[in-house]
């Protein structure tokens, strides 16, 4: 499997990881929402996008709905596009009518697409917050989402410390 | 002696009392019923829970209800290595994703 690499600045965390598939797929994938509710969820968590308008202005309004049926509602604002190349914009926690919940930071993204070769691509995503206490608490909440899925892995993850 | 997150996490019955945690907090016959285990053993585990932080006990009439605190649980040196591991099964996922688009037909 391919890695995923991880570089932390400070405000800013860059995840960069290389996909088995060419870049209009690998752009397809990070952009349709009937493809990224295949995946965005880690399982047995499952993402419902409620509307998604892919463009310069436009939102993805979606829920992370758990097994136990609670759902946890985001929405990412899309500010700037460049079809095959990247995409820009922020995150932010809501409610299901997109009521932003304003007692979580606002997170900014960049996503870039490169072509590796013609049967791979890397995306490079950059998130940026304004401290690193900001940085911490989107970590936690992106914890709290995956909690029981990460402690399923629990082994995995306590062997990395030994 | 003050315990620490990681030996809240050691033992495999105080990880599954955990897992148990995560969807609703529990009181100690639920857990007790739960695991199939006595009272006094679920107690004894959820006391060394309660030492390392992990829980909290919050009492409903008389019954003591365990909650996780999961704040306390990310509070490792490494704190980003849940992350990572949630965005590495996320794009094993997406892995997943690409090798159905591939297969399509253009």
């Amino acid at each position: 499997m391919n890695t995923t690499t991880f570089k932390t600045e400070e405000k800013k965390l860059t995840i960069t990881r290389t996909f088995n598939a060419p870049l209009d797929l690998v752009w397809k994938a990070w952009t349709n929402p009937d493809f990224l509710d295949k995946w965005w969820a880690p399982k047995p968590m499952q993402s419902k996008t409620k509307s998604m308008d892919f463009k310069d202005g436009g939102s993805r309004l979606y829920a992370m709905v758990a097994l136990n049926g609670d759902e946890h509602w985001a929405i990412t604002f899309y500010k700037e596009i460049m079809v095959n190349s990247y995409f820009k914009g922020e995150h932010a926690f809501c409610d299901e009518n997109a009521k932003i919940n304003t007692e979580f930071p606002v997170g900014k993204f960049c996503n870039k697409f490169i072509t590796l070769n013609e049967s791979q691509t890397t995306v490079v995503r950059e998130l940026t917050y304004t401290s690193e206490e900001h940085l911490k608490k989107m970590v936690e909440i992106g914890m709290k989402e995956g909690t029981s899925m990460i402690f399923e892995n629990l082994d995995e993850y306590l062997k990395s410390f030994k | 002696m003050r315990r620490d997150v990681f030996q809240a996490i050691a033992d495999p019955t105080r990880r599954n009392i955990l897992i148990s945690l995560t969807s609703e907090s529990k009181n100690i016959n639920n857990l007790a019923e739960q695991f199939d285990m006595t009272r006094q053993a679920v107690s004894l585990h959820v006391k060394y829970l309660q030492e390392c932080g992990v829980i909290n006990i919050e009492k409903k009439g008389r019954e003591r209800y365990c909650n996780l605190d999961v704040e306390k649980i990310v509070e490792v040196e490494k704190w980003l290595e849940p992350f990572k591991e949630l965005w590495k099964i996320k794009f094993a996922q997406l892995d997943i994703v690409l090798e159905e688009l591939k297969k399509k037909p253009k």
